[in-house]
C-alpha cells in the first residue's frame, strides 16, 4: 500500500501488534518522496514506531525478496507484524532478481486463543508486555543482524544511509566514503552506529523525508549531520547528496529559454470531463477526492476547491454544508466509483443520518483509472478479471435511505446542468451516479474524430473544455482556428457543447 | 563504467515499452541494469520520464542533470525540458513531432519555435527524425517507440539483430511486422 493507505490501515496495525502472528504477516509500504502522485509526503517509520513493530527498508528490487523473505521470518520468530518501507523511486523501479526456490508450507491451524487475540483490556495489557520485550529483543537483533552492514572504504567521511539513499551516496562518493547500510529501520542500533562513528572522521545520516535516524543518533550521544544539510523536502538523488556535502554539480547545458510546463490532464474522450464541463456554469462549491478526476482541478475546467483523501470529498461537504447551512446548497461532492466503495459510502451514511441536504455525485467510469485500471467491487470483475457480484451503487443509496437517486450520461451535458441544478436546489440529500466507463478501457467503441467546419470563427470557447485533442492555430489565410488532432479525439462531443456556431460537426 | 539513457515523452506514447525493450537487451548481454520510471498522476497527457541504466554494477535509478549518455525525446518540447539532463557530450535523439500542452492549448504559453535548431546550436550533439511518419509508414502510428528505439540503437554499439529478437519477443504477433520495419526505418536514418 501507500503511505497514505496505511493511515487507513493503521487502526488494525497498532492492535495487531498486540496480537502478534500465527502465519507471517508482512506490510508493505511505500512513501512517496517528492509527492509524484500523492497528497502528502509522509514518513511511514513514525507508524513503525508508534505501532512498535520492526520494520525493513530494502534498497533495490533484489533485496526487496531478500527482505520480504526476512520480514516472514522475523514476523513468526518474534510474534509481530512486520512492515516493508518501500519509497516510489524503489517500487517503480526494476533491477535484477536471484530467483530462490518456493517453499510450501502447511497452513496452520486455528486454535482458539482468548488471551492473544482478544485484545479487551484484561488481555491486552499482558499482550503489551509482549511487545515491549519483542521490541527490546528486536533491538538486540539488529545489532548483528546481516542487514545492518558495514563497508568501509576511504574513513574520511562515513555516511549512514537505508534504502534508496544508500545508493545515492554509493554513487556520489565511491570509495571515497564508508558506509554504514542501515536494513532495518525499527528498532535502529546504537553499538554499530557508535562502533561506525568511531572510525570516521565526518558522519553524515542520509535519509529522505523525517530525521528519524537522526534523531536516533543525537538521543545515543552520536554526533551526525543530517537535516542540516539535507532537506525535509523531496526526492533525494546522488546529485543532492553530493551537492549537500561538497557542494559541487555535473556540468550541464541549460535549454536557452522558458519551457511551458505539461502538467496532466484528463484525457481526450474522459467521461469526468463532460461532468465538469457541465457544473462550470453553476460555479459550485465542489468537494473533491482521489482518483483521475482530481485532474478537474487543473485550468481550464478548475472545478475542484477542496481534495484532502480518499472518502473526505462526502464527509468534508457534509461538514462545508453543516457549517454554513442551507445558504451552501450550491455545492457537491466528487468521487469515484472505487474511491466511493473504498471509503465514500460512510460519510454518506452520515450526510442520512445527520439530515443533511448534500448533493453528493459518484463518477462511475467502472475502473479504478489512475493507479492502473484495477477492477473494483461496483465493476463486477476481481482484482484479477474474474467475473463477479457487482454492487449496485443505486441499490446502495437507496438503502441507506436516499430517495433521490438519478443517473445520468456525463456525455449529455444538458441533462446534466438540468439534473445537478435541480438537486442541489432540492433541500434534501441526493445521489448524482454519472456513468460512462473510462475512455481508454479495452473493448470500448468510439465514434469517429470530430471535425471543424468553415463555421469556425477562432473564438477559443471549445478551449474551454479543456481537452487535449482541441487548439486553436492560426490556419493559412493566418485566421485563427480550431483543430481537432484526429489521432486523440475520441468523438465524445463535450467541445459541441462548447462552440456557440455548431462548428464542430461529426 | 555505467552508462546512462533517459527516455522522455508524453504519457501515452509508448515510452515504457522501449525502456522495457532496452532493459531486457542488456540484461540479456550480460550486465547490471536498473530502468526506472515516474508517470505521475495521469494516463496521458503529462511528462513521463524514463531513466535506463547499465554497466558492472549499478546503484542509484536515477538520472540528474549532466549525467545522461543519450537522451531519447518522443517530443520536441520535451527534448528541451530535460536536455540538460544530458552529458555536455551526450547525444539527443529527437522526435520532431509536437504535442502542445494544456498551457499552450489554453492560451497562457507559446509552444516555442525552432527548439531543435537552439538545443543543437547549444552545442548538444542532435539527431532528429519525424518518427510518427515513419511509424505511420511502417503501417502503425504507435509504433512510433520503435522508430525512436532504432535511432538511438544504431549509436549503441550492440548488434542490430539482438534489438530485433528482443523486439519480436516483446511486442503482440500482430503487431511484430510492423514494429520492426520502423525500427529498421529509424535505424537506418540515424546512421545517414
Amino acid at each position: 500500500m501507500k503511505h497514505v493507505g496505511l493511515n487507513v490501515a493503521a487502526d488494525p496495525l497498532y492492535t495487531m501488534s498486540y496480537i502478534g502472528v500465527k502465519g507471517g504477516f508482512v506490510c508493505a509500504v511505500a512513501d512517496d518522496p517528492g509527492m509524484h502522485s500523492s497528497q502528502n509526503e509522509q514518513d511511514s517509520r513514525h507508524h513503525a514506531i508508534g505501532a512498535k513493530v520492526p520494520m525493513l527498508e530494502p534498497s533495490d528490487s533484489e533485496e526487496c525478496t531478500q527482505f520480504t523473505k526476512l520480514a516472514y521470518e522475523l514476523s513468526e520468530k518474534y510474534d509481530t507484524p512486520v512492515l516493508l518501507r518501500l519509497s516510489t523511486r524503489i517500487s517503480h523501479s526494476r533491477s535484477l532478481v536471484e530467483l530462490g526456490q518456493r517453499e510450501e508450507r502447511e497452513t496452520v491451524k486455528y486454535e482458539k486463543d482468548v488471551m492473544k487475540n482478544v485484545m479487551m483490556p484484561a488481555m491486552a495489557r499482558p499482550r503489551h508486555v509482549h511487545v515491549e520485550k519483542r521490541m527490546a529483543e528486536l533491538a538486540q537483533w539488529a545489532e548483528g543482524c546481516e542487514i545492518n552492514k558495514i563497508e568501509y572504504y576511504s574513513k574520511k567521511r562515513g555516511f549512514i544511509c537505508a534504502g534508496t539513499t544508500y545508493n545515492y551516496a554509493r554513487e556520489a562518493f565511491g570509495e571515497d566514503a564508508s558506509y554504514l547500510k542501515l536494513g532495518m529501520v525499527n528498532p535502529l542500533p546504537v553499538n554499530i552506529i557508535k562502533d561506525f562513528a568511531s572510525h570516521v572522521d565526518e558522519l553524515y545520516v542520509v535519509e529522505e523525508l523525517d530525521s528519524v535516524i537522526e534523531d536516533h543518533c543525537l538521543k545515543n550521544g552520536i554526533k551526525v549531520v543530517g537535516k542540516q544539510i539535507f532537506s525535509m523536502l523531496g526526492e533525494f538523488s546522488q546529485a543532492t547528496v553530493k551537492a549537500a556535502v561538497d557542494g559541487t554539480h555535473d556540468q550541464c547545458i541549460e535549454y536557452p529559454e522558458q519551457i511551458p510546463a505539461r502538467p496532466p490532464v484528463l484525457c481526450a474522450g474522459c467521461p469526468h470531463r463532460g461532468f465538469y464541463y457541465a457544473i462550470k456554469q453553476f460555479s459550485p462549491y465542489v468537494s473533491g477526492d482521489i482518483g483521475c478526476y482530481t485532474l478537474g482541478a487543473s485550468a481550464p475546467l478548475s472545478g475542484v476547491d477542496a481534495c484532502i483523501c480518499m472518502g473526505a470529498s462526502v464527509s468534508a461537504l457534509h461538514g462545508y454544508n453543516k457549517a454554513l447551512g442551507i445558504e451552501s446548497k450550491n455545492s457537491l461532492a466528487v468521487i469515484g466509483d472505487s474511491t466511493f466503495i473504498h471509503s465514500g459510502i460512510t460519510g454518506l451514511i452520515d450526510i442520512v443520518y445527520n439530515k443533511g441536504f448534500s448533493t453528493v455525485v459518484v463518477l462511475d467510469n467502472s475502473i479504478t483509472g489512475m493507479t492502473g485500471h484495477q477492477n473494483n467491487p461496483a465493476n463486477g470483475k476481481t482484482i484479477r478479471g474474474d467475473v463477479t457480484t457487482a454492487v449496485d451503487i443505486e441499490a446502495l443509496g437507496r438503502a441507506i435511505g436516499i430517495n433521490r437517486i438519478t443517473v445520468v450520461d456525463p456525455f449529455d451535458v444538458e441533462n446534466v446542468r438540468k439534473v445537478v441544478k435541480e438537486e442541489m436546489e432540492c433541500g434534501e440529500v441526493s445521489l448524482i451516479i454519472s456513468r460512462r466507463p473510462c475512455a481508454l478501457l479495452k473493448g470500448i467503441k468510439h465514434p469517429a474524430p470530430l471535425k471543424v467546419s468553415d463555421k469556425c470563427i477562432g473564438c477559443k470557447m471549445c478551449l474551454n473544455c479543456g481537452c487535449p485533442a482541441i487548439s486553436v492555430k492560426k490556419d493559412e489565410n493566418g485566421k485563427n482556428r480550431a483543430f481537432i488532432d484526429s489521432n486523440q479525439c475520441l468523438g465524445c462531443g463535450v467541445c459541441t457543447y462548447a462552440c456557440k456556431l455548431g462548428a464542430i460537426e461529426r | 563504467m555505467v552508462k546512462s539513457i533517459l527516455i522522455v515523452g508524453v504519457g501515452g506514447q509508448g515510452t515504457l515499452l522501449s525502456s522495457k525493450i532496452m532493459g531486457a537487451v542488456f540484461t540479456d548481454l550480460g550486465y547490471d541494469v536498473k530502468v526506472s520510471e515516474v508517470h505521475g498522476m495521469s494516463q496521458r497527457g503529462g511528462s513521463v520520464v524514463t531513466y535506463v541504466k547499465y554497466g558492472d554494477k549499478v546503484f542509484s535509478p536515477v538520472i540528474e542533470k549532466g549525467q545522461a549518455d543519450i537522451l531519447i525525446s518522443f517530443e520536441q518540447l520535451e527534448a528541451a525540458r530535460w536536455m540538460s539532463y544530458l552529458k555536455p557530450d551526450g547525444i539527443l535523439i529527437t522526435n520532431t513531432q509536437k504535442i502542445d500542452p494544456m498551457p499552450v492549448i489554453s492560451g497562457k504559453a507559446e509552444y516555442p519555435c525552432n527548439i531543435i535548431e537552439k538545443i543543437s546550436n547549444a552545442g548538444i550533439k542532435t539527431i532528429c527524425a519525424d518518427a510518427l511518419s515513419i511509424a505511420e509508414n511502417a503501417g502503425l502510428a504507435k509504433a512510433v517507440n520503435m522508430a525512436l528505439l532504432g535511432m538511438a540503437a544504431s549509436f549503441m554499439h550492440i548488434d542490430k539483430q539482438i534489438w530485433i529478437d528482443k523486439i519480436l519477443s516483446t511486442v503482440p504477433e500482430k503487431t511484430k511486422e510492423t514494429n520492426i520495419k520502423a525500427f529498421e526505418e529509424g535505424y537506418s536514418k540515424a546512421s545517414e
